[in-house]
């Protein structure tokens, strides 16, 4: 007998916050399938990833493994989708490092998430994931991080950040890091905080002239720059932060 | 130029502004003192138009216009310029990204055509040297790790670039020290110091006013002018304290 494939319900960890009406017509298998990249020891692989077509459920999903001291490096935009959902699950080797540079944004009832899962595997691995967030209208942003360090992978350096803007009253987002270390000679470093747009630089930069929606435009922009900066390769980190600026100009 | 007739002020319901009433004209510069509490940064602040301040009561007036009508934006167009008693940190932008798109904000809301790259930064570089800043500083985000001298010094530099027909300075000596304080007050004088522009001038000390010698002094306290007088006015509150020049009053 056959087990049935089953569609996520909000009883997996991973599928939390989502929206799960919006993956019902969705056929099961599609949660199955993944995007398989191989990064040999020694390479350096780097990507950006847009999701921002409309409708329904826009979902990519890889599984990235790092051979030993390889470096992959993920600049990626979820700005589509009723669900919009990047699934990154990374197994990292001795020394391998991986870099993530995350965006979401999102307005009217959008589900917009990234959900990453760290595995270090060996000693010596680093990864660093940065994600903000920018949502409006009732739009929800979901990053739920996990790190697994198993017990041989001493010398591990995992970092997270995150960070919520929230444009409205209505919008939210949602962060849970989820960390389980079982190697005692580790780092690993958490934040997250959700705010709105500083009310005393709002004035300060009208009182230079600037009207609200350029106001709004340079913190904003500000903001999410900060997912950039810790990328690598200059031509991704202006792409990332293209592709958001033009995804927020739709907005006004 | 700008005309402050009674006017009532309050914060979270508590008043502050009781029945203000100046006048500030063209070629002057007009100190305002007082102690501590008296509601100086609230005046600049209602007159930048700051949510939160509410006026209640009373009309202000700015080059014949209703300042109160005006939203913070449209009044730095109208050629009104607030120098920050404490400037805003503003982390990822670059101090020549802000002044410029301000600027530029300010011409087209004038109906002036827009300034270029090269232009703007020829400007800035002119009045960075004005201030004793350097240049590096405007490339740097607004503000961000600035000590309390350098924040002063570029607060001028934008009010140079903009080029404001009126300043409002809200403790703009504060934190400085001796030769910081020359050189902000030698800016001042340098850019408004002019017979078609106007400074209010809030102080706590007189200090500034040394080098930035105003035509007028006024004494604010309790949220109204309690005394006005010439440039003598700061120097008998210097000597005699407030409680000791209130009295005659």
């Amino acid at each position: 007998m056959t087990e049935a494939v089953l569609l996520p319900t909000r009883k997996d960890e991973a599928w939390r916050y989502s929206d799960i009406d919006a993956i019902q017509d969705t056929a099961p298998e599609t949660f199955e399938a993944w995007e398989d990249i191989r990064v040999a020891e020694g390479e350096t692989w780097s990507d950006l990833i847009v999701i921002d077509d409309a409708d329904g459920l826009q979902m990519r999903r890889l599984r990235i493994a790092l051979e030993k001291n390889a470096r992959a490096e993920l600049a990626a935009l979820v700005a589509g989708g009723q669900l919009g959902r990047l699934e990154v699950v990374v197994t990292l080797a001795e020394g391998a490092h991986f870099e993530l540079g995350g965006i979401t944004l999102g307005g009217g009832d959008t589900t917009r998430e990234i959900v990453t899962r760290m595995a270090h595997e060996e000693p010596g691995a680093t990864s660093n994931q940065t994600v903000r967030s920018v949502h409006w209208g009732k739009g929800t942003g979901n990053f739920l991080g996990r790190i697994d360090v198993v017990r041989d992978a001493q010398k591990t350096d995992a970092a997270q950040s995150f960070k919520g803007l929230l444009l409205e009253k209505g919008a939210s987002v949602n962060s849970v890091p989820q960390l389980e270390i079982y190697a005692d000679d580790v780092q690993c470093a958490h934040g997250a905080t959700v705010g709105q747009l500083d009310e005393s630089a709002r004035f300060y930069m009208a009182a230079r002239g600037l009207p609200p929606k350029t106001i709004r435009r340079l913190l904003v922009q500000a903001f999410i720059g900060d997912a950039t900066r810790e990328l690598a390769d200059e031509a991704t980190r202006e792409a990332l932060l293209e592709k958001a600026l033009d995804k927020l100009e739709e907005r006004a | 130029m700008l005309q402050i007739d009674n006017l009532h002020a309050e914060i979270d319901g508590t008043k502050i502004l009781n029945g203000l009433t100046l006048s500030v004209n063209a070629g002057e510069i007009h100190a305002i003192m007082g102690p501590n509490g008296a509601g100086k940064s609230t005046l600049a602040y209602v007159l930048g138009g700051r949510p939160g301040y509410e006026v209640t009561e009373g009309k202000v007036f700015f080059r014949g216009e209703d300042l109160l009508a005006m939203d913070p934006h449209e009044r730095a167009a109208a050629g009104l310029f607030l120098g920050f008693q404490y400037p805003v940190e503003i982390p990822g932008v670059s101090n020549i990204q802000f002044l410029r798109e301000a600027l530029n904000a300010q011409r087209a809301a004038r109906g002036e055509e827009a300034m270029t790259g090269g232009d703007f930064l020829k400007l800035a570089k002119e009045k960075a040297g004005l201030l004793k800043l350097d240049m590096e500083m405007l490339k740097r985000q607004v503000n961000v790790g600035f000590s309390g001298g350098e924040k002063k010094r570029a607060e001028m530099v934008q009010m140079g670039i903009l080029d404001p027909q009126f300043a409002v300075l809200d403790e703009t000596d504060s934190g400085l020290d001796i030769d910081a304080l020359r050189v902000v007050g030698d800016g001042i004088n340098a850019i408004m110091r002019q017979s078609d522009k106007g400074v209010l001038l809030i102080t706590h000390y007189q200090r500034l006013l040394e080098v930035v010698q105003p035509t007028h002094v006024s004494i604010l306290s309790k949220g109204r002018i309690v005394k006005t007088g010439g440039a003598e006015l700061a120097s008998d509150l210097e000597r005699e304290g407030y409680d000791a020049v209130m009295a005659e009053a």
